[in-house]
């Protein structure tokens, strides 16, 4: 068996040289991700969002940029044949499930790097919110990675993919969303930063996604199945 | 005990293999037993279940009935023991597009375990052998279609596999090409080859048995 590590960063790496190379998720999820805050800002009317509204809207565009990336991830596997060599491979399938979740991941943080000073400069009177914030983002991406990554390894074989996943993935990551946005909201209040409850959310978050990092890897073996 | 020494023995042993997709059946009672290093060349027509055999043997595909066993591993139960002492040649030629022929070649390297010095020399060594080393460095949806089969030829030899599963290996390739391809994946190199063809001129002398599928009539192995 080759060592899970290797064919964990032969994964990685091939789906982060491909991204680099052709950018076909990226600047859609940002693209998509800037183009909505423009929206909020002028559908509102408003110069600066506090408290739940705020949370709302940033996470809202950033689950909806999410799934962009998400209904692509396996693509290359499907149309060039990726499943197959994996299966051909003497490695742990589920190594595959761990390095598109890390992929994810890494195209979620890179996301937020853009949008969420953007969001900043559009809605927030301060950067105060911002510090803490990356600890629910990150919690946040890890599960939405999680279980973005198990659905789209179901829906790529499906013609029917771009509908499938949102259908299947936006309710599965309701709690997920009620965490973030209930977590974010204190940070972002008019009177400055509360931790109101923000331990609570986080543990919440966490929670998830221990919950589908397990699920996704104790099931991936079986999904690879014909 | 007997029988399960003769099973260790052969290559491949097929027994009443079965496949049905849904209600059709795509092979039905295939039985047949390839000694190590031999050449078992399949034909039959379009849709008589060749591929469907090929990718059986090669772990994609799980059996509905019957007893199959390849280089003594009992299918689908030992499929895990299998893998990467498989060669597996099919239509599509599991290279990535936007990698260049030698990313994809470390890729799949990496995926069997070759790391380093190991890798590159066989990397090189084996895209010298299909005149593609000056062409390694571009991104395969550059390739023709014949550089890409050539392409998939090195992958499917790169990790040194015991056993080729080759689904109609010429297919793309000019003269100059299917003797490259020979020297690589031709009979006499030590490894068991599974072909399957459309050209039985070309590959019947090569073969050591031959199976016939036919659509809807049981399989013939002589």
């Amino acid at each position: 068996m080759t060592p899970s590590r290797t064919a964990f960063a032969a994964i990685l790496g091939k789906d982060l040289r491909a991204e680099l190379r052709t950018l076909q998720s990226l600047p859609a999820m940002a693209l998509f991700a800037v183009t909505s805050f423009v929206i909020f800002r002028f559908g509102l009317n408003r110069t600066s969002l506090s408290g739940s509204l705020a949370a709302g809207v940033l996470w809202a565009t950033l689950l909806f940029a999410a799934v962009l990336g998400i209904n692509r991830l396996f693509v290359a596997e499907r149309e060039e044949g990726g499943f197959d060599a994996i299966r051909l491979a003497p490695i742990d399938r589920s190594v595959l499930f761990t390095a598109k979740v890390a992929a994810l991941i890494i195209y979620l943080a890179a996301l937020e790097v853009i949008a969420v000073p953007i969001f900043a400069v559009f809605f927030l009177n301060s950067a105060a919110a911002l510090p803490p914030l990356i600890v629910v983002l990150l919690l946040a991406d890890i599960g939405l990675a999680s279980a973005g990554t198990l659905i789209s390894s179901m829906a790529v074989n499906s013609r029917a993919r771009d509908l499938l996943v949102p259908l299947v993935l936006l309710p599965l990551v309701v709690p997920l969303m009620i965490a973030a946005t209930a977590a974010t909201e204190p940070l972002m209040l008019l009177g400055g930063v509360s931790y109101h409850r923000f331990g609570t959310w986080l543990m919440v978050l966490g929670l998830y996604d221990l919950i589908f990092a397990l699920l996704g890897y104790a099931v991936f073996d079986f999904l690879l199945e014909d | 005990m007997a029988d399960d020494q003769k099973g260790a023995e052969a290559a491949i042993k097929l027994v009443g293999l079965r496949r049905v997709y849904g209600e059709r059946a795509a092979l039905e009672d295939v039985s047949l037993e390839t000694a190590v290093g031999d050449s078992l060349v399949v034909l039959g027509p379009n849709g008589a279940g060749k591929t469907t055999l090929l990718r059986i043997l090669a772990t994609l595909l799980r059996p509905t009935g019957g007893e199959v066993r390849v280089l003594g591993c009992k299918l689908p139960d030992e499929a895990w023991k299998l893998r990467g002492r498989i060669g597996y040649l099919g239509h599509e030629p599991l290279l990535y597009r936007d990698l260049s022929g030698r990313e994809n070649l470390r890729f799949h390297a990496k995926l069997h375990g070759i790391t380093g010095a190991r890798a590159e020399a066989r990397i090189e060594e084996l895209l010298d052998a299909v005149k593609l080393s000056h062409r390694g460095d571009e991104r395969t949806f550059e390739f023709s279609a014949g550089m890409r089969q050539r392409l998939a030829i090195c992958r499917c030899v790169l990790h040194e596999p015991e056993l080729l599963l080759l689904d109609e290996p010429d297919s793309n390739l000019d003269i100059e090409g299917r003797e490259i391809a020979h020297t690589l994946i031709g009979p006499g190199l030590g490894h068991t080859r599974v072909v399957v063809t459309h050209d039985p001129e070309r590959h019947l002398p090569e073969a050591d048995q031959v199976l016939r599928l036919d659509v809807n009539e049981p399989a013939a192995a002589r």
